[in-house]
C-alpha cells in the first residue's frame, strides 16, 4: 500500500511563495506526473515529499502516517535525480547497495536484492564498474537501481530523462513505463516535457505559479481542460484561441460570435454565461479544416508551415491578427500570404468565460 | 550506412562511455625543433649549478684554505654521511614534514567541512583570516612565533603558564622540533585550507541530498562522500607541501639555528651549516646531492601513491 496524501502544502523562500497551497491524493500503484512551465513549483513539490526542503506549512501523510517532520530516509521513499547523483567513486553494486548497507542489513540479502534489481534493469555486466565508465543510459538505470533495491512504498523522479539524448529518452520512457508495470509501484514523475506527461502518467498533475491548474488521467486533460492555462499548455502544436462574445445562450447550447468574422453554435451543457459576456474559444489544430463547407468558415492569411511528412502545420492568421495552427494530413503547403479559407469543427471546440474557466462539460467525452 | 543510422541500438549494456585513447608513437618533427629553445634554456638552467655541485662535491673545497683544490673522490660524501649532525638531519627533516603533512591535512579537512557545514554572519572574513598566515614571510611568523608566543619571559604562553601558577617553558630549548613543527603548520595549514575549502564547494549537492535520502546521517556523508571527493585536493595539498617542507630553513635559522645541538637540524639546514658555518664547500655539496636523492626518492614514492589519483578522472 502506497497512498500518499498532502495537504494545503505551503513553501516560501525568503518570503517568496514558491508553493501556494496544494491539496493532492496520489492513490496506490499510480503512476502521477507533475508537469508544468518551468519555475510552476513541481519539482520543490516533489522535494518537499521527499523531505529535501523543509515544508512551511500543511501536511504530508504516507498511509496514514504524517511524514511532513520525518526525516528523508524514514519516510519509505526513493528518489531518481536529474544528475543521477551517483556516488563517482563507488561501484555500480556499492552505489545500490549503500543505502542497504548503512541499514545494516544482512549481507546475502543484499546481495540477493541487487541481483534481481540489476537483472530487471538488464545491469549485470556492470555491476564491478564506477559511474564514469557507464554511458548516461546506464547511468539512469542504476539511479532507478539504487531505488529499487530500497522496496521504497514510492519512486519519486526529478526530470530524470532530460540529460539523455532524443532516442535513448524515448527508450527510457518505454522502459520506464515498463518498470513501472513490473513493480506495480506507486510513480511520482516531475518533467517540463508533456510528451512524457502524456505517454507516462494514469494522472497528470499540472502546475502553475506554486499552483494546481488541474489533475486529471492525460485525455481527460487533453480533451476536457479546465482553464486556459491547461488547454494552452498540453497539445503540440498549442492550441489556438480566438476571442468572442456569447450571443445567444441556450439549455442546449451556447452561440459564439467570434472577432475574427464568424458565429458558431456550441453544444455546450450548463453554461453560466450570460449572452454579451466575453468568451475565448480554444480549437486545436487537428478539428480545423481546410475548405468552404461548414456552419462558421474563417478568412485567414498563411503565415509559415512546417512540414513533417505525414502531417503540415499551417500557421495562419486571422482577420483580426489572431493566430491559428492549423494540421493539415499530406505535404499540403500554402505559398506565404496567401488567402485561405477553414471551417471549425464546433463539437470539438471548447469554450472559456472571461477568467479563463472552461465553460460547461465539452459534449465531446460524453460521445 | 542508413540501415546503421535507423537501427536504434537498444542501449548496448557492454558499451562503455570512455573512448579508447589512442596515441600516436613520437616523432622528431618542426614541434621538436620549435620548443627546443625553451628545452635548452631550462637544461641550462639546471645542468649548470648541478654540474657545478657534482663537480665541487669531489675536491678539496673549504674557504677557510683557498687554493687547495685537489680531487678528493667520495671523500666529501663520506664525512657528510658520517657526520654527527646526518643521522638527526635526515630523522627531523622526516618528522616534520610527517607531521606538518599529518596536522595540515587532517586540520585542513576538518575546518573546511566545519566552514561548509556552518553558515554564520562574518563566514567571509573568517575565510579571509584563515587563509592569511599563507601569506606572511616565514621569517617574519617565525620570529613572531619566537618574540611573542613562546618566549619564555615575554611571551603569550608564559603569560598564560604563569597565570595558572606554572613554571613557564622554555619552548624553542626543551622543544625545539615539535615548537618549529607547529610554526610550519601555522603556515600551511591555510594552503590546505584554501584548497580543499575551494574543493568542497565543487561536491555535488545532489550527491548529499541522495545519500540523505539513503539514511546517510552527517559522519556517514562526510566518510563516503567528502573525504573520497577530497581524496584528489589532499593529494595536490601533500604533493606541493612536501616540496617545500623538505627545504625549511627560515624558520629553524630564526628560532633555533638547529639547536640545541642537532635536535632541530634539518637537512636543509645541516648543508648550510657546512657550507656557511664551517666554510667546507665541498662537504656541503656531497650534502645538497644527498639531497637531491632523498628528495627524488620522497617524489617517486608520492607519485606512485597519488599519481594515479591524479590522472585517474571521475
Amino acid at each position: 500500500m502506497a497512498d500518499l496524501k498532502v495537504h494545503n502544502l505551503k513553501k516560501s523562500f525568503d518570503g517568496n511563495d514558491i508553493i501556494k497551497g496544494i491539496d493532492l491524493d496520489i492513490r496506490d500503484r499510480e503512476f502521477v506526473v507533475f508537469v508544468g512551465p518551468s519555475g510552476c513549483g513541481k519539482s520543490t513539490l516533489l522535494r518537499l515529499i521527499a523531505g529535501l526542503e523543509e515544508v512551511s506549512s500543511g501536511r504530508i501523510e504516507l498511509d496514514g502516517r504524517d511524514i511532513t517532520d520525518v526525516s528523508p530516509a524514514k519516510r519509505d521513499l526513493a528518489m531518481v535525480f536529474q544528475t543521477y547523483a551517483l556516488y563517482p567513486h563507488m561501484t555500480v553494486r556499492k552505489n545500490m547497495s549503500f543505502a542497504l548497507d548503512l541499514a545494516g542489513a544482512d549481507k546475502q540479502e543484499v546481495a540477493r536484492k541487487i541481483e534481481a534489481a540489476a537483472r530487471t534493469l538488464e545491469l549485470e555486466p556492470l555491476l564491478e564498474r564506477k559511474p564514469r565508465q557507464l554511458s548516461g543510459g546506464q547511468r539512469q538505470r542504476v539511479a532507478i537501481g539504487r531505488a529499487i533495491v530500497r522496496n521504497p512504498k514510492v519512486f519519486l523522479f526529478d526530470e530524470p530523462l532530460s540529460n539523455l539524448d532524443a532516442a535513448l529518452r524515448v527508450q527510457m520512457r518505454l522502459e520506464l513505463s515498463r518498470l513501472h508495470q513490473e513493480l506495480q509501484a506507486t510513480m511520482i514523475y516531475v518533467t517540463h516535457d508533456q510528451v512524457e506527461a502524456m505517454t507516462l502518467a494514469d494522472k497528470v498533475v499540472v502546475l502553475n505559479g506554486g499552483r494546481i491548474e488541474q489533475v486529471g488521467s492525460p485525455m481527460e486533460l487533453y480533451h476536457n481542460p479546465a482553464n486556459l492555462f491547461v488547454a494552452g499548455f498540453l497539445g503540440t502544436p498549442k492550441m489556438g484561441f480566438l476571442k468572442g462574445r456569447a450571443s445567444r445562450v441556450e439549455a442546449s447550447g451556447c452561440e459564439v460570435e467570434l472577432d475574427a468574422g464568424c458565429r458558431l453554435f456550441l453544444p455546450v451543457s450548463g453554461t453560466t454565461l450570460n449572452a454579451g459576456d466575453p468568451v475565448t474559444l480554444g480549437i486545436r489544430p487537428e478539428h480545423l479544416n481546410r475548405g468552404s463547407e461548414g456552419n462558421c468558415q474563417l478568412t485567414v492569411k498563411a503565415d509559415v508551415s512546417e512540414r513533417l511528412g505525414s502531417d503540415t502545420y499551417c500557421h495562419v492568421v486571422t482577420g483580426n491578427g489572431e493566430q491559428l495552427t492549423m494540421r493539415i494530413r499530406g505535404d499540403f503547403t500554402p505559398r506565404y500570404g496567401e488567402s485561405l479559407s477553414l471551417t471549425l469543427e464546433a463539437a470539438h471546440c471548447h469554450l472559456f468565460d472571461s477568467n479563463g474557466v472552461a465553460v460547461g462539460q465539452s459534449l465531446q467525452l460524453a460521445a | 550506412m542508413a540501415t546503421s543510422s535507423a537501427a536504434l541500438p537498444k542501449a548496448p549494456v557492454t558499451e562503455s562511455a570512455g573512448e579508447p585513447s589512442e596515441r600516436k608513437p613520437r616523432r622528431f618533427g618542426p614541434s621538436w625543433f620549435l620548443v627546443s629553445p625553451s628545452v635548452a634554456l631550462l637544461l641550462l638552467w639546471m645542468l649548470v649549478p648541478l654540474s657545478m655541485t657534482v663537480y665541487f662535491s669531489v675536491i678539496r673545497y673549504n674557504l677557510l684554505y683557498p687554493g687547495e683544490n685537489d680531487f678528493v673522490g667520495l671523500e666529501n660524501f663520506h664525512y657528510f654521511l658520517t657526520d654527527a649532525g646526518f643521522m638527526p638531519g635526515i630523522v627531523n627533516t622526516l618528522i616534520l614534514v610527517g607531521s606538518v603533512l599529518l596536522i595540515s591535512v587532517v586540520l585542513g579537512v576538518l575546518i573546511s567541512a566545519l566552514l561548509e557545514a556552518a553558515d554564520f554572519a562574518g563566514r567571509g572574513i573568517v575565510r579571509v583570516m584563515l587563509v592569511s598566515p599563507f601569506f606572511i614571510m616565514p621569517t617574519v611568523s617565525a620570529l613572531v612565533w619566537k618574540n611573542l608566543i613562546y618566549h619564555p619571559v615575554s611571551g603569550i604562553l608564559a603569560a598564560v603558564w604563569k597565570f595558572f601558577g606554572a613554571q613557564p617553558v622554555g619552548w624553542l630549548a626543551q622543544h625545539p622540533l615539535a615548537s618549529i613543527v607547529i610554526i610550519v603548520s601555522w603556515q600551511w595549514l591555510p594552503f590546505a585550507i584554501l584548497i580543499l575549502m575551494t574543493a568542497m564547494q565543487s561536491l555535488d549537492q545532489e550527491q548529499k541530498e541522495a545519500a540523505r535520502l539513503d539514511g546517510a546521517g552527517p559522519i556517514a556523508i562526510f566518510w563516503h562522500l567528502t573525504l573520497p571527493h577530497l581524496a584528489r585536493p589532499i593529494a595536490v595539498v601533500v604533493m606541493i607541501e612536501t616540496i617545500f617542507l623538505l627545504s625549511v630553513f627560515a624558520e629553524i635559522f630564526t628560532t633555533t639555528s638547529g639547536g640545541p645541538g642537532y635536535a632541530s637540524t634539518n637537512l636543509a639546514y645541516l648543508i648550510y651549516n657546512q657550507a656557511l658555518l664551517q666554510f667546507d664547500v665541498g662537504m656541503a655539496s656531497a650534502g645538497g646531492l644527498i639531497a637531491v636523492v632523498i628528495a627524488n626518492i620522497a617524489a617517486i614514492i608520492l607519485v606512485r601513491m597519488l599519481g594515479k589519483n591524479l590522472t585517474e578522472k571521475y
